[in-house]
């Protein structure tokens, strides 16, 4: 397993965010957690990168213990997060946004990742010089989704990537996140947008008021009655 | 009259330059932990104390003085992020600044048990002789204090827009949560921060002591200039305070000239209060740069 999470709980002030959260996520796999407004998903994540801590349990990432590990360092080993609501440098320039997210890698890597990134997002390449709060919504989604991969992830965390997003662009961002799984890298989705997170995914869980209540393939989780009724408006 | 004029504006200059280095300082701390650091001042006094010490007391030559004081400066800045900032991290804003005032007091109080509560002059880096330009006299200091912050504000410009520290620095202004995401160690920069701020005060310390003479209490009004310039110029934008800081420095020779020397301290004092009432992002504040 390249994450495994065992009954971990978090808390903001007395408040439990997280209640014995378990999940397991494996080097290649394209996992997806969905759950109501609230439930805890990007408190998971934040856990998961290190921003906020666990109050309990364990988090180990490539067999190693980082429960206790500071942020930077767990970007270092490769666990790279797309925050909620994109989060840009809006004043940076987009060329300096991206080279942020290639902070903790050396400047020949980063100049190579660069490359990389434009070619792969050229509406990207064509705006590197504006101030990246200029850019549309769909664009900013894209800048951040482009920031994480300069970092040269091994684990992706997403946290509703199509948030705010017309539906077109809506398609355009499930179809960049299975893109990057079949070019290999694992990726975690968090999503209210459930119908398709759960239909690109290998496998799902489903959180409720900080629990994990459901955990299983991506398809399955699709036919279940209680996802459809409450999730998949069916 | 016209002479009279370019002669106040000359001393403005000078002394604003000093404000301006002073409020950059209070920008790049306030930007890495919305700490508004009232040690600043007693950087400038330190750069100015170490300098006098090392050249008068301690015989060092100014070329040796000068970089020693500026380090040392820096190593108390340092340690002061580090032994008193870094241990009440998680207390909030308003804690972390009365701190800050409670290291100033202290530091002032060190300042006096070590070097006594004389005044105390270091000698200027070019000699006093006025240079007289078409009949205004310029201090070969004032070109000193002009020429080097000229250099640190093109320094600082290159290592904020070109290096992956000065972007990072930053990053974390505009938005720590991502500036974490993206691998920074916040509290780096923190510490990072206050060096530099401590680096940039001493130098305006050493640059302002054969005018203004140095003394333990030397830090208390030019801090309070310095953050003058950086609440004029919008808190956090150092390029702001820099403009801040010429503003006041400028204002202040103005009305000592002109009007009375009696009220060129207030003039300080009546730009922070106006600020504050009628635009209290300032002139270039983050609301103004910013399209979010
Ligand atoms: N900074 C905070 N301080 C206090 N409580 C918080 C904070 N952030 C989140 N919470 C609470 O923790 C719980 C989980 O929040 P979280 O943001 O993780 O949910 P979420 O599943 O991501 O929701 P959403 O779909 O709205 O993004 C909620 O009850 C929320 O009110
Ligand atoms: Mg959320």
């Amino acid at each position: 397993m390249l994450l495994e999470i065992t009954g971990l709980s978090a808390h903001y002030g007395r408040i439990r965010a997280l209640d014995n959260v378990s999940i397991e996520i494996g080097e290649g796999e394209l996992v997806a957690l969905v759950g109501a407004n609230g439930a805890g998903k990007t408190t998971l994540l934040r856990v998961i990168s290190g921003i906020r801590p666990a109050s309990a349990g364990r988090v180990l990432f490539d067999g190693k213990d980082i429960t206790r590990m500071p942020p930077d360092r767990r970007v270092r080993r490769g666990i790279v997060q797309v925050p909620e609501g994109r989060q840009v440098f809006a004043p940076m320039r987009v060329e300096e946004n991206l080279l942020m997210g290639g902070y903790t890698r050396g400047a020949a890597e980063r100049r190579e990742a660069l490359a990389l990134q434009y070619e792969r997002f050229p509406a990207l390449a064509a705006s590197r010089n504006k101030p990246a709060g200029m850019l549309s919504g769909g664009q900013q989604q894209m800048l951040a989704v482009a920031r994480a991969l300069m970092g040269k992830p091994r684990l992706l965390l997403l946290d509703e990537p199509s948030l705010g997003l017309a539906p077109r662009l809506v398609d355009e961002v499930f179809d960049t996140v299975t893109a990057l799984r079949d070019a290999g890298v694992t990726v975690f989705i968090v999503e209210q947008n459930a119908f398709q997170a759960l239909s690109i995914a290998d496998r799902g869980y489903v959180m409720e008021t900080g629990q994990v209540v459901l955990a299983d393939t991506g398809k399955a989780l699709l036919t279940n009655e209680r996802v459809k009724a409450a999730y998949l408006g069916l | 009259m016209f002479t009279e004029f370019l002669q106040f504006l000359l001393s403005g200059v000078t002394v604003g330059a000093t404000y301006a280095l002073v409020g950059v300082g209070f920008s790049i701390i306030y930007n890495a932990s919305q700490v508004i650091n009232f040690a600043q001042g007693e950087f400038v006094m330190l750069g100015g104390m170490m300098a006098w010490f090392l050249f008068e007391r301690a015989g060092l030559p100014m070329p040796a003085a000068v970089p020693l004081a500026i380090a040392g400066t820096v190593l108390v800045g340092l340690a002061l992020e580090k032994f008193a900032i870094e241990p009440a991290r998680n207390a909030s804003i308003v804690t972390l600044i009365i701190i800050t005032i409670g290291a100033s007091i202290f530091l002032r109080g060190g300042a006096q048990l070590v070097w006594g509560r004389d005044f105390h002059a270091l000698p200027a880096l070019s000699g006093d002789a006025p240079i007289d330009l078409s009949g205004v006299a310029v201090n070969p200091q004032s070109l000193w204090v002009m020429g080097c912050t000229v250099v640190v504000v093109i320094l600082l410009h290159w290592f904020f827009s070109r290096t992956m520290t000065g972007r990072a620095m930053r990053a974390v202004a505009f938005n720590m949560l991502a500036a974490q995401l993206a691998g920074v160690n916040n509290r780096l920069i923190l510490m990072f921060s206050f060096g530099l701020s401590a680096a940039l005060g001493a130098l305006a310390g050493v640059l302002i002591a054969p005018i203004t003479l140095t003394y333990p209490d030397v830090g208390i009004m030019l801090g309070l200039k310095g953050f003058c310039a950086a609440i004029l110029g919008g808190l956090g934008y150092p390029y702001g305070a820099i403009v801040g800081g010429l503003i006041v420095g400028i204002s202040e020779a103005m009305t000592a000239g002109y009007v009375s020397s009696a009220y060129k301290d207030a003039v300080a004092f009546v730009i922070i209060l106006m600020t504050l009432f009628f635009m209290p992002n300032g002139l270039f504040g983050r609301r103004g740069i910013e399209r979010v």
